[in-house]
């Protein structure tokens, strides 16, 4: 447990990932109190039920597409299941189970994926942004959020998720370097899945883990098992606190494996052989709790089915946006412009609807 | 009354708005004590406190993407970009999100947030330091783009820019910003989304914004004495365009000049002539006609007065406009 403490000398990320609860369902570790491993584990069993949901919706066309996180449930679940009811969640577009386990509705959480709005529910309702798309663009946006929430005296933390493969990109140096000067309460959760649609790691950083980053910006970085729940529950909760009494951000790598393709649209089989995925099955966080627990998804499975019903049900419902609305949100208030335009398409309609 | 030049009346727009709202919080590079390196900023930290104008490190992505979340929380953030060119790197932020969260999020998260870029030539900067970029903006739909042409509407404009409830785009015109004026602070132009006839004319309308007012100003006196009665609009907002104005001018005289110091092509006047020749067609006596700068990268300091709008060439171009003794 020592390297998961915070170290004002800032010592280097272990190369061994913290871990837990090991391979075999072992504890190795202090363990979190049997009620939360047992909401970790339930969390994780609906959340694979709900990835498998949704790819089978963009089967059946209810879905224009879907990025699973199956084989990533322990960090979807464990990094938000760490956060309090004030705190914020950044998600990317791979974290609809992240703001499933927040409390947004599925169906809503789906709605950027099915195509009838870019988002669908109400960040502050549930205090989760959007499902952001651009790679990394996110984590500016935590950090500023947790700087205002900061100079207000607010007492909470921020949550940001992001990939390997986004750690490439600029925003998130530039959200690490302003996290780290200006002491925001910020926690960047980096779900390490090896994969960056068919880069892999090896082409993405020459870091010796992602959690070394850290240490150049001046913050603590920790290595961490991202299939082992009560890991990354455990350093997130210990990360999110220490932001959210004053202690600055830190960066949190979840080492995981992205065992389906990067979208349903996607082809593994181009890139990485079958057996890659082989000795990640085998660390399954789920399985692994199955283990530790002595239960398995049986505990859950007719909550998981009435959900899954639910949700079907939501789905098959033939979604319809007033066309209207395409002018509604541009602006506080619709320009002249927009408004012509929102009347020229109605007019357009309404001689669509004659002829038919 | 009080004399000021535009830097000043920037600089008293952010202490008055600050003063009135606590949410209004100022931060960017060299923002901070040293004042801003045109001084817009000037004395707002000692003033307000290192909370409320701050430096931030040197990244403008960051900057604005973390504005972005400031907003999201309640506050209205003012940033800076320092020079026109040094806003490219927070392109992604702008028109990927600052532009389209109230849209995404169906107007449940409003960004009502400031980014000040000074613009434009005609300082003797060197590269990098005068480009016009104003139509990477206006054309990205949810966000406001304006631009004060005079002094008096750089401090009305800045105000209701930092009140308005959707993200604006304020573009200072630097070569203007020592421009003085007798002003009467705080009373107020109404210049948010309108533009305004500067100079009444009855033969052309020359439609400029920004750094061009002034000189379409000057052209306009010059105009005078070739026998031209010149009427000057000042668009003041590029987004929204105050197409009513535009075309009560231009359907009065029955011709115009676009004139703006970006390239010509595909640059802003494009539109505007565009509008103009649409809803005013059959009062043109000739087509619209542009004057801007050639369509090559902005010049280096001992070329630029070839690339700048100057009364000479705008008057050439007026002489084009198919008078009836040609």
């Amino acid at each position: 447990m020592k390297s998961i403490e915070a170290s004002p000398e800032l010592t280097l990320p272990g190369r061994k990932p913290i871990q837990l609860v090991d391979e075999n369902g072992s504890a190795v570790g202090d363990l979190p109190d049997e009620r939360v491993l047992r909401s970790l584990h339930r969390a994780m069993v609906l959340g694979r039920r709900f990835n498998r949901q949704a790819t089978a919706l963009t089967k059946q066309g209810r879905l224009a597409v879907y990025p699973s996180s199956v084989g990533q449930e322990a960090c979807e679940v464990g990094a938000t299941l760490a956060l309090q009811a004030d705190d914020w969640l950044f998600p990317t577009y791979r974290d609809t189970l992240a703001a499933v386990t927040r409390g947004v509705p599925a169906v809503e959480t789906l709605t950027l994926l099915r195509g009838d709005w870019h988002s669908g529910y109400d960040p502050y309702a549930y205090r989760v942004a959007p499902l952001c798309t651009p790679l990394s663009t996110n984590g500016p946006h935590a950090v500023g959020l947790a700087h205002a929430a900061r100079l207000r005296g607010d007492s909470l933390a921020v949550l940001v998720f992001m990939g390997d493969g986004a750690t490439s990109e600029g925003d998130a140096h530039e959200a690490f370097n302003f996290a780290a000067v200006f002491n925001a309460p910020v926690v960047f959760f980096i779900q390490n899945n090896q994969w960056a649609i068919s880069v892999p790691l090896s082409k993405q950083s020459k870091a010796l883990t992602l959690a070394h980053k850290a240490i150049g910006y001046g913050m603590p970085g920790y290595h961490v098992d991202g299939n082992d729940a009560a890991a990354v529950y455990t350093v997130v909760s210990e990360a999110l606190e220490r932001a959210r009494s004053g202690g600055g951000p830190s960066i949190v790598e979840g080492l995981t494996y992205r065992i389906d393709p990067h979208t349903n649209s996607d082809d593994t089989n181009r890139y990485r052989d079958a057996s890659d995925a082989e000795p990640w099955r085998a660390t399954d966080p789920i399985l692994r709790f199955n283990r530790l627990l002595g239960v398995d998804e049986s505990a859950y499975a007719d909550e998981a089915d009435r959900m899954m019903a639910e949700l079907r049900a939501e789905m098959n419902k033939d979604a319809h946006v007033d066309p209207d609305e395409l002018f509604e949100h541009v602006y506080a208030v619709p320009t002249p412009r927009l408004r012509a335009q929102a009347a020229a398409l109605r007019a357009e309609l309404a001689v669509d609807r004659d002829e038919a | 009354m009080a004399q000021l030049n535009m830097a000043q009346a920037l600089n008293r727009a952010l202490r008055d708005a600050m003063t009135d709202d606590p949410n209004v919080v100022v931060f960017g590079e060299d923002v901070g004590p040293y004042g801003g390196v045109f001084t817009v900023t000037e004395g707002l930290t000692a003033q307000f406190g290192e909370d409320r104008c701050f430096d931030s490190p040197l990244a403008e992505s960051g900057i604005v993407g973390t504005a972005v979340g400031m907003a999201m929380y309640g506050m209205r953030p003012v940033v800076e970009m320092q020079f026109d060119a040094f806003a490219y790197p927070a392109f992604e932020q702008i028109t990927s999100h600052v532009a389209k969260m109230r849209n995404r999020t169906r107007g449940k998260v409003a960004l009502p947030m400031v980014i000040r870029i000074p613009y434009g030539g005609g300082i003797g900067g060197v590269e990098h330091h005068g480009d016009s970029s104003e139509a990477y903006y206006t054309h990205t739909p949810g966000l406001t783009v304006v631009t004060p042409g005079t002094t008096a509407d750089a401090y009305s404009l800045l105000r209701a820019a930092i009140e308005s409830p959707d993200p604006v785009i304020f573009m200072e015109p630097k070569s203007r910003y020592w421009s003085r004026a007798d002003l009467e602070l705080p009373a107020r132009t109404d210049a948010m989304n309108r533009a305004v006839v500067r100079r009444v004319g009855q033969d052309v309308t020359l439609i400029a914004y920004g750094s061009t007012v002034q000189t379409c100003m000057e052209t306009a006196d010059a105009a005078k004495e070739e026998g031209w009665d010149v009427e000057v609009v000042d668009l003041r907002s590029l987004t929204p365009l105050d197409e009513d104005t535009v075309c009560a001018s231009v359907r009065k005289t029955g011709r115009a000049v676009v004139v703006h110091e970006s390239s010509v092509f595909s640059g802003y006047g494009a539109e505007v002539a565009a509008t103009v020749s649409e809803k005013c067609f059959h009062w043109l006596e000739a087509p619209v006609l542009r004057v801007g700068g050639f369509d090559v990268p902005y010049p280096p300091k001992d070329l630029e007065e070839h690339q700048l709008p100057h009364p000479d060439r705008i008057l050439d171009t007026i002489a084009r406009l198919q008078w009836e003794d040609q």
